[in-house]
């Protein structure tokens, strides 16, 4: 079912990853993203593995649904490594037709791969430790330097934007469900049929859920209208964010971790790619 | 031999995430053919889960659905014709409306049934009718209609595929009260001509006096009761405990009962309250 769908799903929890500043976990979030594209050698990719294995434990989020965050990507993990195995240049292991599976594609494809997971794990793990309203605020304050351009409004509606629209997205997988079971209650036939089949079996979804959608949102700016709201302007917060002890701390030790890696690669850069 | 049964029914939301929470649990129902059965209980008591076990929409985690004595999960693949078997009006139905006109709305179900033309065109006229829908309005686009006729579409959009019983979620949930008995009223003389087997999910007391013979309490995803209307409402106190109201014209017939005045207190509709009243001044016939 919809229901199913964890990507971008908040699991409340009191765990360190949770409590951690929002801006804080954004930034090394985005550091780590990076880190994982630098760490090009087998222990620097084993320090961060052990990194991540770590942090997960510390989420103290379901294992599951870290696995789960990770089935639903599994289709680009295989074909990105499949792609990887056989399209580089390098000693052939292994030839099939104009197919060739060299050692160091073979390489290639289980560090691309290991990479992608982490990627999601990571991200996965942001969102699930995440409130989406501190996520967007911390978005909103890492952006405020824009203001001295005059961007300080835009970055504001943008924000909202986000804000109302992560807000949207378990209501909207909610209605569609409903509707789904109230066309199926009809006896729509989601299930078979070739391509236009399928894709003229959705309007019968897609038409209510447009409408409600509509419907939403002229709802909402009229309740937002009611509470005086005009933007940024004057605007000030129930919740400010604080940066405390352990988020400094977080900070430093993933620099520590990330400089690291950084000298790892350069002393070991013969070693592997 | 009961038309729709269940055995040991249970159901789990979020099974394996933190927001894990028993839906139903341990049902064992039984509906026989023909019967107007009221469900009712409070927000959350697992009466919506319920009825979308009755048509397959939901799987159960345990336990079995039979329709006519059949498991209706028997044969998966063939679960859509259950759906033409047991129609489920969900609530707010209006608001799954797609089609160009309400015509073609309606015949919707119908269509997937596989009907020809001519039958549908004559199930949709028949189903307008019996939602009390003006013919006028079948050529016009359904997001055109106010609101009460949307409600009236959809609804014969489900009873045009003539189920043999009829499941309607809180089908007067946010009408006026004037809308909300004309549509109770048209359903019951539906039933009543049809034969069909009816059950309405309401949280309104009122509504479930009026329409239904007997009464589906849930609380907390188990059945608290299933009995007929007066031996439901006896249990005022046990009813309240769940958050849930008997209506108030029992209520205030319980009260004069109270206080010496010489009525019944098994009054639950406008129309016995008057008779009563009436036979208190020394007969004659019922003004209002």
């Amino acid at each position: 079912m919809l229901k199913d769908i964890t990507i971008g799903q908040y699991f409340p929890g009191k765990s360190a990853v949770h409590r951690l500043d929002a801006r804080v976990k954004l930034v090394l979030t985005i550091a780590f993203i990076v880190e994982v594209f630098l760490a090009g050698n087998a222990v620097s990719m084993g320090l961060t593995i052990c990194a991540v294995i770590t942090l997960m434990i510390v989420s103290r989020v379901s294992v599951r649904l870290y696995l789960k965050s990770l089935k639903s990507i599994l289709p680009i993990i295989i074909l990105t490594a499949l792609l990887n195995a056989f399209f580089a240049e390098g000693d052939i292991l292994f030839k099939w037709g104009f197919l060739e599976l060299t050692q160091q594609g073979l390489i290639r494809a289980v560090y691309m791969a290991v990479r992608i997971m982490l990627l999601i794990l990571i991200s996965s793990m942001l969102t699930y430790t995440t409130t989406p309203t501190a996520l967007t605020d911390a978005i909103e304050s890492l952006l405020s330097p824009l203001k001295v351009f005059g961007l300080g409004g835009a970055v504001h509606s943008l924000a909202m934007m986000m804000t109302i629209a992560l807000r949207f997205v378990p209501t909207l997988i909610e209605e569609t469900d409903k509707i789904m079971s109230a066309q199926k209650a009809r006896g729509a036939d989601l299930e078979s049929g070739g391509l236009m089949r399928r894709i003229r079996a959705l309007l019968p979804i897609l038409i209510p859920l447009l409408v409600s959608s509509f419907r939403r949102a002229a709802d909402l700016a009229a309740a937002m209208e009611c509470r005086c709201y005009t933007g940024s302007a004057g605007r000030t917060r129930m919740k400010r964010m604080h940066m405390v002890l352990g988020d400094y701390a977080a900070l430093v030790i993933s620099a520590v971790f990330l400089t690291g890696i950084i000298l790892l690669g350069v002393f070991l850069s013969g070693m592997i790619i | 031999m009961g038309v729709l049964e269940t055995k040991n029914l249970s159901y789990v939301y979020g099974a394996g995430t933190p927001f894990r929470m028993d839906a139903i649990t341990d049902i064992n129902i039984k509906i026989e053919k023909g019967e107007r059965v009221g469900i009712i209980g409070h927000t959350g008591s697992g009466k919506s889960t319920l009825v979308q076990h009755f048509n397959g929409l939901l799987k159960p985690e345990s336990g079995k659905v039979l329709l006519d004595g059949r498991d209706i999960w028997e044969n998966p693949k063939q679960i859509r014709k259950i759906r033409f078997k047991v129609g489920l009006v969900f609530q707010y139905p209006e608001h799954q409306l797609f089609d160009e006109t309400v015509y073609k709305d309606i015949a919707f179900g119908p269509k997937n049934m596989g009907l020809s033309e001519a039958e549908i065109r004559e199930r949709v006229g028949e189903a307008v009718e019996i939602v009390g829908l003006s013919k006028k309005l079948l050529e016009k686009s359904p997001f055109d209609l106010s609101g009460g006729e949307k409600r009236r579409a959809a609804i014969a959009g489900v009873i045009a595929m003539k189920p043999s019983v009829l499941v309607l979620d809180e089908p007067t949930a946010g009408l006026d009260p004037k809308g909300r008995d004309s549509i109770l009223y048209n359903l019951k003389r539906y039933q009543e001509q049809a034969g069909t087997t009816m059950l309405l999910v309401s949280h309104s007391m009122e509504d479930v006096a009026k329409f239904a013979k007997r009464v589906l309490v849930m609380n907390k995803g188990r059945v608290a009761m299933f009995d007929t209307v007066p031996k439901i409402f006896q249990c005022a106190d046990e009813l309240s405990g769940m958050g849930l109201n008997i209506p108030q014209i029992t209520q205030v017939f319980i009260g004069l009962k109270k206080r010496g005045v010489p009525v019944k207190a098994n009054v639950y509709t406008l129309e016995q309250a008057a008779k009563e009243l009436a036979s208190l001044k020394g007969g004659g016939t019922p003004g209002a």
